[in-house]
Formats: structure tokens, sequence, C-alpha cells
């Protein structure tokens, strides 16, 4: 019947713009939804999500010591050339020698924070940071060295 | 207490003892005159501030928070910045037309405010055909809005104002059968009447279904004549830029903005007027202690706050519906909403004949 349909369907669209318009008014009437980050202001509380990706560190142990083996895995996953990675080869006590990183550098103006030399990464040697105020006066500040001085490959890593 | 009758009864004593018949009708047109634009830019700024506050809070924002208490201050900022940008008239446009529009926009929606009852015996103009007075002027505002969009000489104005056009021809239909209903009901077109007629209980109540039904038809082609969201076709952002208004820029343009949120006023104020009792305070049948108290509230401020509540809804079908397609636009009023008012008129003469409402 064309009368049935025709009323089911008014009846239908009320029902669904009741839906919307609770929705609305539930969002009006509980502010504590509010996601609103008063930035600037709420610097030193701010929590930001556990997966937002700053920029590429590299983690240190209190001895200063990393995990990355130099191998460039990194380096090859990167899609736009941001990460390169410079050698060199240690002597071990044994008196063989060993590739090792000299100098992991980090091209954060290139990085486009797509995580996929985090996931390259074979040793866990890498990891996103938190931090996003990276603006500075001079484009060569942002071209980083991310090995630690004097820091050396921690044992066991291979 | 002080009522707003008594003040304007006030004023024309101290007038007439002081100034002859002719000056005292020509200096109390000069404070009608100024009366209504001092209502219109308070107006102005009080509904771009609510406006902007409901929309955050609907989309889980905060909303302007920076210029005084809670971002108050935000619009009147907004409107002295305004005042100082330039107002640029297009080269290829008709000027005349151009510097126009704006104008008869304001003027239109500064007719509108004539019949309207703000408080008890408090009224500009309450000439005997309120209802079909507003229902004609309310239908002019379109003239403004093809004359911004043809003198513009650009397709985005042309075609909102094409738009705009089609939308208030079809809408104005079912908004002019929905105010029908009160008139069969009430049997005057005088507002005040209109008013005088709710003593008793407002028409939403004691006007059964059809007055309910009216009243939602009402709401929702009132939207569309106003150009709002989701019958905002006529200004679209996303599609048109800003439709007629894309060229203005200034006060001119703030002139079709405020136009807009005056256009708001007044139909929630007429739709407050005719369904939710104007300035009648809200009575239950024979509660009389609950009745004493609802008649300390003052009369102005019933009027308000049920004009707010309406302007309140229309504001809260904006930040919940998407905007419609215009084939869908008028796919709403042709099959729905026309068939469905004509059909609640002969609804409505019935119980009028037999007298089935209050």
């Amino acid at each position: 019947m064309f009368i049935v349909d025709y009323i089911k369907s008014i009846y239908g669209a009320m029902k669904s713009m009741g839906t919307g318009m609770k929705r609305t008014a539930y969002y009006f009437t509980h502010h504590k939804e509010i996601i609103t980050e008063q930035y600037p202001d709420n610097r030193d509380t701010l929590v930001l999500p556990e997966r937002f990706r700053g920029e590429v560190v590299m983690t240190h142990t209190e001895q200063n010591e990393h995990r990355c083996t130099g191998c460039t895995a990194c380096e090859l996953a990167c899609p736009n050339g941001t990460i390169k990675i410079v050698t060199k080869f240690d002597i071990s006590p044994e008196g063989k020698k060993k590739k090792a990183v000299d100098k992991f550098i980090y091209h954060l103006e290139l990085c486009t924070m797509c995580n996929l030399c985090i996931e390259a990464c074979p040793t866990n040697a890498i990891k996103m940071a938190q931090s996003f105020e990276h603006s500075v006066f001079d484009r060569s500040q942002l071209t980083k060295v991310l090995n630690q001085p004097g820091s050396k490959l921690e044992e066991g890593v291979e | 207490m002080i009522s707003f009758s008594e003040i304007a009864s006030s004023v024309h004593q101290w007038l007439n003892s002081h100034l002859s018949p002719a000056w005292v009708l020509t200096v109390e047109m000069v404070i009608v005159g100024v009366a209504a634009i001092a209502l219109f830019a308070l107006l102005g700024l009080v509904l771009v501030i609510m406006e902007r506050k409901v929309a955050a809070y609907m989309q889980i924002r905060l909303g302007p928070n920076r210029v005084g208490p809670k971002g108050m201050l935000q619009s009147t900022a907004d409107t002295v910045k305004l005042l100082v940008k330039e107002g640029i008239t297009p080269a290829g446009a008709d000027k005349f037309m151009f510097n126009l529009a704006p104008f008869i926009a304001m003027i239109t929606a500064m007719l509108l405010l004539a019949p309207l009852g703000f408080a008890k015996d408090f009224q500009i103009w309450d000439l005997n055909i309120g209802v079909l007075y507003v229902t004609a002027v309310s239908s002019l505002s379109v003239i403004a809005i093809l004359m911004a969009g043809w003198s513009s000489n650009n397709k985005y104005s042309l075609l909102g104002a094409m738009r705009s056009g089609a939308q208030i021809v079809s809408y104005e239909l079912s908004a002019g059968l929905a105010i029908m209903t009160i008139v069969v009901l009430t049997g005057s077109l005088q507002l005040s009447e209109i008013v005088e007629s709710q003593r008793n209980g407002w028409w939403i109540f004691k006007g059964h279904l059809p007055a309910l039904i009216a009243f939602v038809i009402f709401i929702i082609a009132v939207t569309a004549e106003t150009n709002r969201a989701p019958f905002d076709l006529a200004e679209a952002e996303s599609e048109l830029t800003a439709g007629f208004h894309t060229e203005y820029s200034g006060m001119k343009f703030a002139l079709f903005f405020l136009a807009e949120y005056i256009n708001v006023f007044t139909v929630c104020a007429i739709g407050a007027t005719l369904f939710l009792g104007g300035w009648m305070p809200f009575h239950i049948g024979n509660w009389e202690g609950f009745n004493h108290v609802m008649d300390y509230i003052p009369s102005s401020i019933w009027f308000f706050g049920k004009t707010f509540f309406l302007i309140f809804v229309i504001m809260w079908f904006r930040w919940t519906f998407p905007r419609l397609r215009i084939d869908q636009l008028l796919d709403l009023e042709w099959k729905y909403l026309l068939p469905i008012s004509m059909f609640n008129i002969i609804l409505v003469t019935v119980i009028a004949i037999y007298h089935l409402h209050g």
C-alpha cells in the first residue's frame, strides 16, 4: 500500500531525526565530553595519545648505550631519505673488525612521521617521541644526530 | 513592578502634555525607530554569540573563549572589525542594485517587527490583519536575495539566489498553511487577539494533534524560509563559497548577516505568538497557586523566553542535520509537508466547526 509506505517513511524520518538530535543534545548538556585542548595554556598538563608521533629518537640507557647496530634497515625503509647512517668499523678485543654506527643522521625537516623506520628496525633501537614543538629559527638545527656522543652498542645486541 | 506598557503610556502622556498631537506622533515614531534599531543591534550581538556557543557545545568544542568573560564579547569585537572594513563593490556589478540589496534585506526584517506583541499591551502596530501582514512581508526577503545574487555578476551568487528563490516560494506554502491552522482555530488575523485566545491554554496544548502537526511543519518551513541549515542551499559554503553574499564585504555583508538573524528572531517570535501563547504565562488548569506564581513572571520575559527557546531549537537543527540537496529539498516540501498540511487544515476545520478545542 502506498499510503502505508508513505506514513512509514515519515515515521522513520522522524525517528532518525530524533536519534540525531538526542546525540547533539547529549553533547550540549555534557560538557565533560569536550575535546578541545587549550594548548599553550595547558602545556604542563598536556596528555597526548599513546600513538602520537612527534619525532624519531634513539633510546639510550643510563650507561650511554644504544641498541643500534648500524644495519641501515631504517635508511632503506625510509620513503624520502630522512635517515642517513654513517658506519664505522670497531675492532673487537679479539682483533676482529665489526661494523657499527658512527652517526645516525636524522632530517626532521623531511620526516613525515610515517613510522616505517621504527617498524623496520630489528633491534628496537629507535622509537617515536611525543615532543612536537619543533620550530626553530635555522633549518640546520633540524638535522639531528640521534646517537649521543661517546655512546656505544649495548651488550648482547646483534 | 514596572511593565513595558506602563513605560509606553507614561511617555505618551508626558509627550501629550508638552507637545501638539502631530509632534507627539512624530516623536513617538522616532522613539520607535531608535528602539527598533537598538533591539536589532542587541539581538545581532546576542544571537551570533549564542549560535557560536551552541554550535561549539554541540560539536564537543569550547567555542569563543578569549574575548571577555567566557568569550561573551567576541561578537562585539567582530562587529567593530566589520565596521572598519572596506565595503568593496566589484567592477562588473550593477552598483546601484548591489548597494541597495543589503538595505532591502534589513528593511524587510525590520518591517516584520511591527505587529509583534513583545509584552502585555506593548505592540508597535496592532493591525487587524497582522498574520496576513507577516506572511506577505516575510516573502519580500527573497527580493533582496535575488537582487544581491543578480547584481553581483558572479555565478555563485546567482546560483545561490536562484536556489533561495525556489526554496522560499515552495516553503511559503506550508508555512502559510501552518499559520492558517491557528487562524482557523482563533477566527482572527489580529496577533493581539490570537494571544488573547490563548489565555486558558496555549494552542499547542489545546489545539490537539492538528496544532502539534502544524507547529512541527511551521518550524521546518521557517527554517527553510530563513535559509538556515539544513536548508542553507542559498549560501552552501562547500558548494557556492557563500552564495548570494559571496561578493559582499564589510558592513554590507554584516547587514545581510544581521538580517538573517533578525529573520530567525521574528519567525520564532511569530511561532511563539501563534503556538506558544505569545506573552501569556504558562497555566495549568485549576492549579491556582502554580498559576499565581507564573503570573508574577513579567510578560516580556515569557515572550522572550519562548522566542529564544524556538531559536535554540532552530540552532539545534542546524548543528545536527546535514544539508539537503536541492531535489531533496523540493521533495520534502511538495511530497511531504504540503500534503500533510493540507490534510491538517481539513482536520483542524472539523475541530473548529464542532468546537472540540478548549
